[in-house]
């Protein structure tokens, strides 16, 4: 057990933990950030997906020790009001079914229109590949990807 | 559709003025259908008991519905409000809707499953909304001294026309509370409907993008400790041995359980009781059959041409059809057992205290899960309460309560308040499968082409009745003979997601398809020959409505120009099940010698649509469902224990496969008759009837993926 500081959503916080604990589960039974869901644990389903600078990682297999000074955001900090052109376009298409997997779906997306304000549908697809959604509300998902891509700079 | 309906006043209970001065309804409306009959031959329960439903106004006007059933993704948050609403008149951005706990005293079938939820509810709520309505209307005209008559409501308010006279729902719901309750209510005629039937969005939208806790998952509790539980890996084994002692000395771990077949590790987080469960050291005996997916395959064999059946239905004389046919047609048709997979593993809160017990959890069956809990404690219900969480998923899975009781009798053990938490691994080990099934059907043709003779012989692992022996083309063919065999296994099956219709469908669409082939017909015209047969001249009972399936076949075909695309190959499918009725059209292109799905044209016909953005959901997420696991879809046994154990090996459907879905919907004004389900059964049909059209091949395997015709390279 070590004390490792993070930076999440802006924050500093700490957690006593193993150096091999899993970002997701520091996140969700250390810090209460629920938000970034367990799936799989293997890094095959998506629904943990945050951004580490930006760029999108599969917390359930990025160890703590390796979080080091980078700057990690999660569904709760992704916008302060909900307002993300992802959230919104999310509502806006009616995106989701269950549900659990939409935090991990939006964070994937908002990697890729960080990076790529204006993506073409086969890089849409091709990154939101990436990611299961069990209900199949694929469809809806491509379309408000794409639909943000037309709102974001 | 106007229509009066009877509210008892001896059932109207509890009415009365909050502190606080709104309006509290409490409904118990539906006395006279307590007893409801069984909705579907498919669904898996049905609730005798009463059902009440809730809501109240505040004085500011907003309108607080509690939604009484299981959400996992069906958006019965949102349509079951919408029902309430639209009979109110009620301003919608006024509407705040809460899950309610269960309180079988409330509510009557607070579960999800067999799609069920709005048929059974759709004449209680409008019923509760209209009474509702009715109430604030008699308040206002009282107070402007009107005749009641002369008032309407419109989007959360009362109006007096001639006056010019308006008081909102908020400022009457006081007066309103002390207005008798009317002994029957008169509901809107459907051309008057503002909600119903439009795209309403979930109202959780919100609270799912912002990653609010929503999931049994996100639920957490001082002082909660944590358990993940080791079960026997392979099913037909149980504990011989348990050596702990490594884990109960690794950080975080609290203590290690041993109770029935499970040995819990008990800590204070979720990866340190997972690091410590992989340090068990655990012997396994045998404690039954140990099965493998071979031993299976053999048996299909051996029960089909041999096994004592099950009869399920006989019409006419089938051994003199076959024996006077002009053509026999024949074929097999295989499924393996599948894994529900839902996005949020297995997991539920318990508490167990001196005074009671506090479960918290996401369970499609809260009743049954309360009283398996009750029994396996020796705790009456009524000391135990449970709430419920959004489901991440269920497709049948949490139709089961193992893991609700398990967490319980741990709580018990340790007395303290545990959640318990399944690994994607445990999911997929853990049982409750769809089952493995083979079907033999064998079609009579005479020299015409017309099937005189009908027979399917179905047998299913842990299946029950793997047939559905009253569906079409039951009563269309005057001989046949459906009948099916069970083998006991001891690995554990259960409800998916239309239980056994979701591969029947695909084998007997399949074979109808091969029948119409052989006879020369058009599948299309093949199975309108037949239902027009059903219709004039029936054969035995027809538990189908054949005017409702002949409207969704023929309105498919036009919506796809069935017959008319030269550069696509069509494929046909319709299926009845629960209540209802969906017809598909798949097209396919060969891109590099392998059949490609480009797009599936599907016409439900479900009765009323309640929410249409939720219900282009469930067709479109359902036919995407069915298609990914008729492609991919497959569990296998080695020895009693599950080969695939996660996402790495066990594959499901992702983006780049799902092809363009074209749904409609009839417009009939039926009532509801269910839509969680019934369009996924028709997909396999239609992708394996569309991929011999293509190729010549016939998909008689799921998974597809598996047979040659997407092997062949280019």
């Amino acid at each position: 057990m070590a004390i490792f500081k993070i930076q999440v959503n802006g924050k500093e916080h700490q957690a006593d933990v193993a150096a091999d604990t899993p970002l997701l589960w520091v996140l969700r039974d250390h810090l209460g950030l629920t938000g970034t869901k367990y799936g799989c644990g293997i890094a095959q389903c998506g629904a943990c997906t945050v951004h580490l600078n930006g760029t999108a990682v599969r917390s359930c297999s990025l160890p703590v020790s390796a979080v080091k000074s980078s700057a990690v955001t999660t569904i709760e900090g992704l916008s302060e009001n909900g307002d993300h052109p992802l959230q919104l376009a999310w509502d806006e298409i009616d995106v989701p079914q269950c549900g659990y997997c939409q935090a991990g779906q939006i964070m994937t997306a908002a990697a890729l229109l960080k990076k790529n304000p204006r993506p073409s549908p086969e890089e849409i697809i091709t990154t939101m590949h990436g990611n299961i959604c069990r209900c199949c509300a694929y469809h809806r998902i491509r379309e408000a990807v794409t639909l943000a891509g037309t709102k974001t700079i | 559709m106007s229509a009066t309906h009877t509210t008892s006043r001896r059932n109207f209970l509890k009415l009365s003025a909050l502190t606080s001065g709104g309006l509290v309804l409490g409904f118990n409306l539906f006395g006279t259908d307590a007893k409801a009959k069984v909705i579907t031959p498919d669904a898996p329960f049905e609730g005798d008991v009463v059902f009440n439903s809730y809501l109240s106004i505040a004085n500011d006007g907003t309108i607080t519905i509690f939604s009484p059933n299981p959400e996992l993704g069906q958006n019965i948050m949102t349509s079951f409000p919408m029902i309430v609403a639209e009979e109110l008149d009620a301003d919608w951005t006024k509407v705040k809707v809460i899950q309610a706990p269960l309180d079988t005293n409330k509510f009557e079938r607070q579960q999800t499953g067999g799609s069920g939820a709005i048929p059974h509810s759709w004449k209680r709520l409008r019923v509760a909304g209209a009474t509702a309505k009715y109430m604030l209307i008699q308040a206002a005209a009282k107070r402007w001294n009107v005749e009641p008559e002369t008032c309407t409501a419109e989007n959360g308010f009362v109006i007096h026309a001639a006056s010019g006279n308006k008081l909102s729902f908020g400022e009457l719901a006081e007066d309103a509370s002390k207005i008798p309750v009317p002994a029957e209510v008169k509901l809107k005629d459907r051309k008057e409907f503002k909600l119903i039937g439009t795209a309403i969005k979930n109202v959780e939208n919100k609270n799912i993008t912002t990653g609010k806790p929503l999931f049994g998952l996100d639920f957490y509790r001082e002082g909660m400790l944590f358990a993940m539980i080791q079960r026997p890996p392979a099913f037909g084994t149980k504990i011989k041995s348990v050596d702990a002692s490594a884990a109960k000395v690794m950080p975080g771990v609290i203590d290690v359980i041993t109770f029935k077949n499970n040995v819990a590790v008990v800590g204070k987080s979720t990866w340190e009781i997972m690091k410590a469960r992989k340090t068990l050291k655990i012997e396994y005996e045998k404690d039954g059959n140990i099965e493998s997916t071979a031993d299976h395959d053999k048996l299909f064999v051996d029960l089909l041409n041999s096994g004592e059946a099950t009869l399920r239905r006989k019409d006419g004389d089938v051994d003199a059809a076959f024996k006077n046919a002009a053509k026999i047609i024949k074929a097999e048709y295989q499924c393996p057992f599948i894994a529900h997979s839902t996005m949020e593993p297995m997991n539920f809160f318990a508490h167990v205290k001196e005074d009671g017990v506090e479960l918290v959890g996401p369970t499609q069956t809260p009743a049954r899960a309360r009283e398996a809990v009750s029994k396996s404690l020796n705790i009456p219900e009524d000391k135990i309460t449970l709430q419920l969480t959004r489901l991440g998923g269920g497709f049948g899975r949490r139709l089961k309560f193992d893991y609700v009781t398990e967490a319980a009798e741990l709580s018990g053990i340790i007395k303290a308040p545990v959640k318990v938490i399944w690994s994607k691994e445990d999911d997929m080990q853990g049982g409750s499968y769809r089952p493995a099934v083979c079907y033999r059907f064998e079609a009579a043709l005479d020299t015409s082409g017309n099937m005189i003779g009908y027979k399917l012989r179905g047998v299913g692992i842990n299946a029950g009745n793997c047939t559905r022996e009253d569906n079409f083309p039951s009563g269309a063919v005057d001989n046949l003979l459906i009948e099916s065999i069970e083998h006991v296994s001891p690995i554990t099956t259960g409800a998916w997601r239309a239980p056994i219709t979701n591969f029947l469908a695909f084998a007997e669409q399949s074979f109808l398809d091969e029948v119409a082939a052989s006879a020369g017909k058009d599948p299309v015209q093949f199975r309108l020959e037949l239902l027009a047969k059903a219709k004039s001249n029936p054969v035995g009972a027809i538990k189908y409505d054949i005017s409702r399936m002949e409207t969704v076949i023929k309105t498919v075909a036009e919506k796809s120009g069935w017959g008319a695309k030269k550069d696509v190959a069509q494929g046909f499918s319709v299926y009845f099940s629960h209540m209802s009725y969906v017809a598909q059209v798949c097209e396919v292109a060969i891109q590099d010698s392998k059949p490609v799905v480009k797009k599936i044209y599907a016409v439900a016909d479900c009765g009323e649509v309640v929410n249409l953005s939720g219900a282009r959901q469930q067709v479109m997420g359902a036919i995407v469902d069915g298609f990914g696991h008729a492609m991919y879809g497959k569990l296998t046994f080695k020895e009693g224990a599950a080969e695939q154990k996660n996402y790495n090996n066990y594959r499901l459907i992702r983006m780049k496969e799902i092809p363009e879905i074209e749904p409609h919907f009839v417009d009939n004004g039926i009532d509801p008759t269910g839509l969680g389900e019934p369009a996924l059964p028709p997909t396999g049909g239609a992708v394996a009837n569309a991929i011999f059209k293509a190729t010549g091949k016939r998909l008689r395997k799921q998974p597809f993926i598996e047979e040659d015709v997407f092997k062949t390279t280019g």
